[in-house]
């Protein structure tokens, strides 16, 4: 692989680890919303105990993408910063809201249902910014019009299913993964029956963005027509029926595993599937990487971070996750 | 990555976008930085109290300690999202400036990056570990936060200040060609404005934290929290704000040799000229003071406005205000904290003298205003350009129409943020 290449792959592991870790603390936000019968409370306070000492960790894996992307393919970012301005705004608003109203709750304020609401945007959003630039609709938009050029390329029954689909998918990593904070059987089985529910969300909402998919001509492609595609259908179907077998057998721990393998291996089908392409139609890894001198740096640095970072992550969530699974 | 755009729409939309697009910037580092220069600061007060407490087991250290651990966890969360804002900002409004800029100033932000996860990581440890773990470790992880706490401040300053003077390219039909962003991280301005920028920090925070507990003494409150918080707001804060203005010093050397025309609209300098005097709001000029500030030579030769073309100066009034209050405020606080150094030395109790607790409490909010007449100082003084001499403001800014609506809603959501963290931190701390 190139060095260009390589970043772009390290840029999808960011994404990849704020899917995960980000994308399940969004996720603990719409059960927090969906929060009901005799245990309201209790699944609301394991939610804010569990996202609580990490989701400012967790959030930094946006940060680090963002960053990576405007350092090694500034045009790329310029790109997707003009023509997705809305979407990417409101996401932002989401991030606000939701961060504040939930540091305001734990503090004494109000702010829950904020946080809950905030949570539900932040994921949708993030979800159609990825199915605009999947749909290869992020074109140059210089000069056109407001709806035609900033809305259009966004408002689409594809990437709002791909939307929704990330919402699904980020609620469904919550739950699987609270089953294991559970201090108590009751909520153990609250969250495994949530679990099924949201798995069986993301399902549906897979096969309606499939038949929208020839709105994503790239995605379709990688999808359905070339030899990558089995790959790509099976490894993801194979994490998820493990997911769902692991969860009917209430094998918490490797429910955890295969839905965060489930849902890397979903964003990696997208990547693979519109590789060289970053923003397709027209900017490709090369014709959008920075000069070798700064993608030679950014490598180091990564490297030189990664030493710094691994070993700090590690103590974090084994201070705060290790031995929460205390429910056999 | 072609410098200058032709836009299709009429050039008044465009003015008006381009308004309300470095307003919104405006409203959300104005906003930021309140609570990154808390976050840089805060922590080391934490881990001052906790040192003692560990130390000599009073529990009072204890109290404060947490207390102020409350108190940062909320002001850290609103810093974190508003930081996430602005790295978006970059691109939602200036696309143009950060395609050309993003190879070279985008070192320092990944360098940012690192600092702000080991930053998060250990404020985590720190706010939630209490009980989990290990004393030494709870305090090493507050150490390890206002490490990186200043570690970011220094790299988000390093590019801005390649902004201010940008080296390390060659620039050939408006594009960039032989890269060297270690090189620009060297740029000349890099060390003074972060030098000035991290004792601004310390010097706002921990004269801020002692003013609100002097207030608090005064109204009668001898509580022994107030008092062992004002000692500790002094050890932060007085040093740094005596040495502020010896930093300022060396930034307007700075900013006198690389960035004339920003100097110049500094003082409100409009003829270039030998032994030029230094001019306090409209009335006050003091002979030759310019010259001797700005090149300790009181003969020098001060380029003024005159230099440059009428539609490349800055906005001059504003500057010139901007610097006048950033200067009065440092004065102040310099002269407080040596005036309770000299109480200190002198070994008289701090906490009884009424007329230094005054002073000290009026002086609580102005290190932030002087940080936000600083950086209009150094935002405003850089216009038209957004990067000097190289690309305008106006060249960067998106084609996006309606620019008004986000910046309206930001500040909207920004104006009711920082009233409900005034209540929670009212309730948290003070209570
Ligand atoms: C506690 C805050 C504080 C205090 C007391 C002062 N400043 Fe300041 N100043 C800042 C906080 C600040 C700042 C907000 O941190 C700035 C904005 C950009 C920067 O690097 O620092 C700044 C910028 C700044 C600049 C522009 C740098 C540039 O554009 O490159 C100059 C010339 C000075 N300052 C000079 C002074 C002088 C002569 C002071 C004498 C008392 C002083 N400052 C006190
Ligand atoms: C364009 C300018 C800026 C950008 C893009 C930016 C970006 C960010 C981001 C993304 C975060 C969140 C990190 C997290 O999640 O923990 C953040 C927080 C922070 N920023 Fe900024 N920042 C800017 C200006 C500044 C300035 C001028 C300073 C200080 C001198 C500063 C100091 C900090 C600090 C200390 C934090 C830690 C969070 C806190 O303490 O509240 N930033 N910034
Ligand atoms: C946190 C402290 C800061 C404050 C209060 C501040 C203030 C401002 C203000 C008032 C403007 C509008 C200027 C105008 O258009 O007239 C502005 C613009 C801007 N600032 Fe800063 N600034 C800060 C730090 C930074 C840093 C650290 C960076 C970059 C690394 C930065 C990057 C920019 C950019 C790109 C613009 C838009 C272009 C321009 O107007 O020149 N700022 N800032």
């Amino acid at each position: 692989m190139t060095l260009a290449g390589s970043l772009a792959a390290i840029i999808l592991v960011a994404l990849t680890a704020y899917a995960l870790l980000g994308g399940a603390d969004f996720g603990g936000g719409v059960w927090h919303l969906l929060a009901s019968g005799p245990r309201k409370h209790e699944q609301r306070r394991l939610i804010a105990h569990a996202i609580a000492p990490v989701w400012e960790a967790n959030h930094v894996w946006l940060i680090l993408a963002i960053v990576l992307l405007f350092t090694c393919f500034s045009p790329a970012f310029a790109r997707v910063a003009v023509t997705l301005h809305v979407p990417l705004t409101l996401m932002l608003l989401g991030i606000v809201l939701r961060g504040s109203g939930f540091v305001f709750q734990s503090y004494g304020g109000k702010g829950e249902r904020t946080f809950a609401l905030a949570s539900l945007l932040t994921p949708l959003l993030l979800g159609v910014s990825v199915g605009a630039i999947a749909s290869g609709s992020v074109r140059d938009v210089t000069g056109e019009e407001f709806v035609h050029g900033y809305i259009r390329p966004w408002f689409t029954p594809f990437a709002l299913a791909v939307g929704f689909f990330a919402l699904a998918c980020f609620a469904f990593l919550a739950a699987v993964y609270l089953t294991l904070e559970a201090r108590n059987r009751e909520l153990q089985e609250d969250f495994r029956r949530r679990a099924i529910f949201a798995g069986v969300a993301v399902f549906a909402i897979a096969a309606i963005g499939l038949l929208l998919s020839p709105q994503a001509p790239l995605v379709q492609r990688g999808l359905l027509a070339t030899s990558r595609a089995a790959a790509l259908h099976v490894v993801p179907a194979i994490a998820a029926l493990t997911a769902f077998w692991a969860l009917w057998r209430r094998r918490y721990r490797i429910a955890r595993i295969a839905a965060a393998a489930q849902v890397a291996l979903i964003l990696w089908g997208w990547g693979l599937s519109q590789y060289p392409y970053l923003v397709p139609p027209d900017l490709t890894i090369a014709n959008t990487a920075a000069p070798r001198a700064t993608l030679e740096l950014a490598l180091v640095a990564l490297l030189a971070g990664a030493i710094v970072l691994f070993p700090s992550l590690f103590y974090l969530f084994k201070v705060f996750k290790a031995g929460s699974d205390s429910v056999r | 990555m072609i410098i200058g755009h032709s836009s299709a729409l009429n050039f008044g939309d465009h003015v008006n976008d381009l308004i309300a697009a470095r307003s919104q910037m405006a409203v959300s580092l104005a906003f930021h930085i309140i609570f990154a220069v808390i976050g840089i600061a805060m922590p080391v007060l934490m881990v001052i109290a906790e040192r003692r407490w560990q130390r000599t087991g009073e529990p009072v250290y204890l109290d404060l300690a947490k207390r102020w651990a409350r108190g940062t966890a909320v002001l850290f969360a609103v810093g974190a999202v508003s930081g996430t804002v602005l790295s978006f900002e970059l691109g939602l409004l200036w696309p143009r400036f950060m395609q050309l800029a993003g190879p070279i100033i985008g070192m320092p932000f990944s360098l940012e990056g690192f600092a702000f996860f080991t930053e998060a990581i250990f404020l985590g440890i720190y706010l939630y570990g209490w009980e989990r773990v290990p004393p030494r470790a709870h305090l090493a992880a507050g150490a390890l936060v206002a490490v990186s706490g200043s570690a970011s401040g220094i790299f988000v300053v390093i590019a801005n200040a390649w902004m201010n003077t940008p080296i390390g390219f060659t620039l050939a039909n408006g594009m960039f060609t032989s890269v060297d962003p270690i090189a620009a991280m060297g740029t000349p301005a890099a060390f003074p404005q972060a030098l000035h920028m991290i004792l601004a920090a310390f010097a706002a925070t921990g004269i801020g934290v002692a003013g609100i507990h002097a207030f608090l003494l005064v109204r009668g409150r001898t509580n022994p929290l107030h008092r062992a918080a004002l000692t500790i707001g002094l050890i932060v804060g007085a040093p740094a704000a005596v040495l502020q203005p010896f930093a300022g010093d060396i930034a307007a050397r700075f900013v006198a040799r690389r960035q004339p025309v920003k100097l110049a609209a500094m003082e409100a300098l409009y003829e270039t000229r030998a032994g030029a005097p230094l001019t306090f709001g409209p009335g006050i000029r003091i002979p030759r003071g310019l010259s001797l500030l700005a090149f300790h030579d009181p003969n020098a030769i001060v380029r003024g406005l005159d230099r440059v073309p009428r539609d490349e100066w800055p906005n001059v009034p504003l500057v010139h205000l901007s610097f006048d209050v950033m200067v009065a405020f440092g004065t102040y606080l310099a002269l407080v904290s040596l005036w309770a150094g000299w109480q200190v030395l002198r070994k008289r109790d701090l906490h009884t003298q009424r007329r230094l607790l005054w002073a000290l409490a009026v002086a609580a909010p102005c290190g932030f205003i002087a940080i936000e007449a600083g950086w209009m100082v150094t935002e405003l003084g850089r216009q038209p350009w957004v990067i000097y001499g190289i690309l305008k403001t106006a060249d960067a800014v998106t084609p996006m129409p309606g620019l008004v609506v986000p910046f309206t809603v930001i500040t909207l959501v920004y104006c009711a943020l920082a009233l409900i963290v005034t209540r929670v931190l009212y309730t948290q701390i003070v209570q």
